[in-house]
């Protein structure tokens, strides 16, 4: 019980004393991080987009694939990265393997099915009135499309901060592909898994203290942008 | 300017069920009508179609320029009135119309839609503020911010809600989303204004603010209003002039007074009369 008072005093004395350390790795947690969840942002609003607004073959077989992408095992898409971006892999020239670039690849493809598949979701459920009713006030095509898009916004924002959740707590797949370089490609939650193993309890818990802060305060948002969409007199 | 709608021989199925069966009218400007019908009748699909949110199987819905001045003579009364019961089920005759300079056959474009506007029964109402669900139209056509504001607050001003414009437009009574409904196309000064059954559903004293409310824009130059509904006391507020549609046909028309007390149809009589059963 001690070592672990212990552990806590000592993490909260490197977060107040602002650790070189543990800066530049939450530095570089947060920029792998937000960079892969503007990719699967992109991607993933763009294909939910598409299949939310617009009916063509194979759209039943792409939607169930999204669902089932969203459980995808990271440790899993680690894996095939890392057999795609080694030497001998289809893209081995490219040299990403053990760099931020392919961490940033992996967290994109772990998070770009939960914003596709939120953002549809948000999407069909939006009132097919509201699409006609737009229509009868004179939208051109496009207006119509993002007269849905806002009526949807507060699913499109669930399912973007979701996904923020999701890369923020990554760890499989970034350890396999970004190697746990130090000052390279150390982030928080592989950072906080090598300092367990090593008995290192201190920087583990200051960056778990951190990493539950971020996520609570993510979790606010999301409490207040859903709040901010009920009606409110 | 003002537009005129023709409709010519439409007809419609769904699944296969002729909904709307080879109709015909033409519709002068500046008149409100009434599509009188008992459920089913197929009034809310051809005022979907006359609103061009839904395409026909056949015929041609048309607008055209309609350049003529509004006390100008009516021509071609071809409307037999008399005898007022008249077993046969054969088209009724044109209506009344006004002669004049008329162009060409609009291109059904986003500009033609704009001239037009079509209050749903339901109201698709936008998860946003009174005020934002009325400036939609104006916005999406490019007003300046000043202008929104002011065609806005008028309109509202105009249909009693005002004093709810910051209000989220989710939390009105059913009788004010039906006149901010009816605002939100009015800001827009469509130059033919449809709406589907309105008042249906609403208390007595919410259908009189939304008759108050078509009895203003009834002054408003060059405005055509074409309303469904199954209400015959509404329909003798109202109308101008009334249609009545069964089975997917329009089997009567007139104006107001004569077609009340002199019905062409049997059908219509048993209608007005209460004595249908459908």
């Amino acid at each position: 019980m001690e070592s672990i008072i212990e552990g806590f005093r000592r993490a909260f004395f490197l977060i107040f004393n602002l650790d070189a350390e543990l800066l530049s790795i939450i530095f570089l947690s947060l920029k792998v991080s937000g960079l892969a969840l503007i990719i699967a942002t992109v991607i993933g609003l763009s294909l939910g987009s598409l299949i939310g607004l617009k009916r063509f073959p194979f759209r039943g077989i792409i939607i169930s694939l999204m669902n089932t992408f969203m459980g995808l095992p990271p440790v899993v898409v680690g894996l095939f990265l890392y057999l795609i971006l080694s030497r001998s892999g289809p893209l081995g020239f490219m040299s990403l393997l053990y760099t931020p670039s392919a961490m940033v690849t992996a967290q994109s493809i772990l998070a770009f099915p939960i914003v596709a598949s939120l953002c549809h979701s948000a999407i069909i459920s939006v009132d097919p009135i509201i699409k006609q009713s737009s229509m009868t006030l004179g939208a051109t095509p496009f207006q119509v499309i993002t007269t849905i898009m806002k009526e949807a916004r507060y699913g499109i924002m669930s399912g973007v901060i979701a996904a923020f959740g999701r890369v923020m707590a990554e760890v499989g797949a970034i350890l396999i592909v970004g190697g746990n370089i130090a000052g390279y490609t150390r982030v928080m939650t592989t950072t906080i898994a090598l300092e367990t193993d090593k008995g290192n309890f201190e920087l583990a818990l200051a960056l778990g203290i951190i990493l539950l802060t971020l996520s609570l305060i993510v979790n606010m948002v999301l409490h207040l942008i859903q709040k901010k969409g009920m009606i409110s007199k | 300017m003002s537009l005129r709608l023709t409709v010519s021989n439409i007809s419609r199925n769904y699944n296969g069920k002729p909904v709307l069966k080879d109709c015909s009218f033409a519709f002068d400007s500046g008149c409100i009508y009434l599509l009188l019908g008992p459920n089913g009748s197929g009034k809310s699909t051809f005022l979907r179609i006359c609103a061009l949110l839904e395409d026909t199987d056949s015929g041609e819905v048309n607008f055209v320029e309609d350049n003529t001045p509004l006390d100008s003579p009516l021509v071609r009364d071809t409307t037999p009135l008399n005898p007022p019961l008249v077993r046969d089920t054969t088209p009724p005759s044109p209506p009344l119309l006004r002669g004049g300079v008329r162009g060409g056959i609009l291109k059904k474009d986003i500009h033609l839609k704009r001239r037009i506007s079509l209050v749903l029964p339901k109201i698709g109402i936008f998860n946003t503020t009174v005020f934002k669900n009325v400036a939609y139209g104006l916005k999406i056509r490019g007003f300046k911010k000043k202008e929104v504001e002011e065609k806005a607050d008028r309109v509202l001003e105009s249909v009693g809600l005002i004093h709810k414009k910051d209000f989220n437009a989710l939390t009105l009574s059913s009788g004010e989303t039906q006149r901010l409904g009816i605002a939100r196309a009015m800001v827009i000064e469509p130059e033919i204004l449809f709406l589907d059954e309105p008042t249906a559903s609403l208390d007595p004293h919410s259908t009189t603010i939304i008759e108050e409310t078509i009895n203003k824009l009834r002054k408003h130059n060059r405005l055509t209003i074409i309303m469904v509904t199954h209400n015959i006391f509404q329909a003798k507020r109202l109308a101008d002039r009334v249609l009545f549609m069964y089975d997917g046909k329009i089997l009567d028309h007139g104006p107001n007074r004569d077609f009340f007390e002199k019905p062409k149809d049997e059908r219509t009589y048993r209608f007005i009369t209460g004595q249908m059963v459908y």
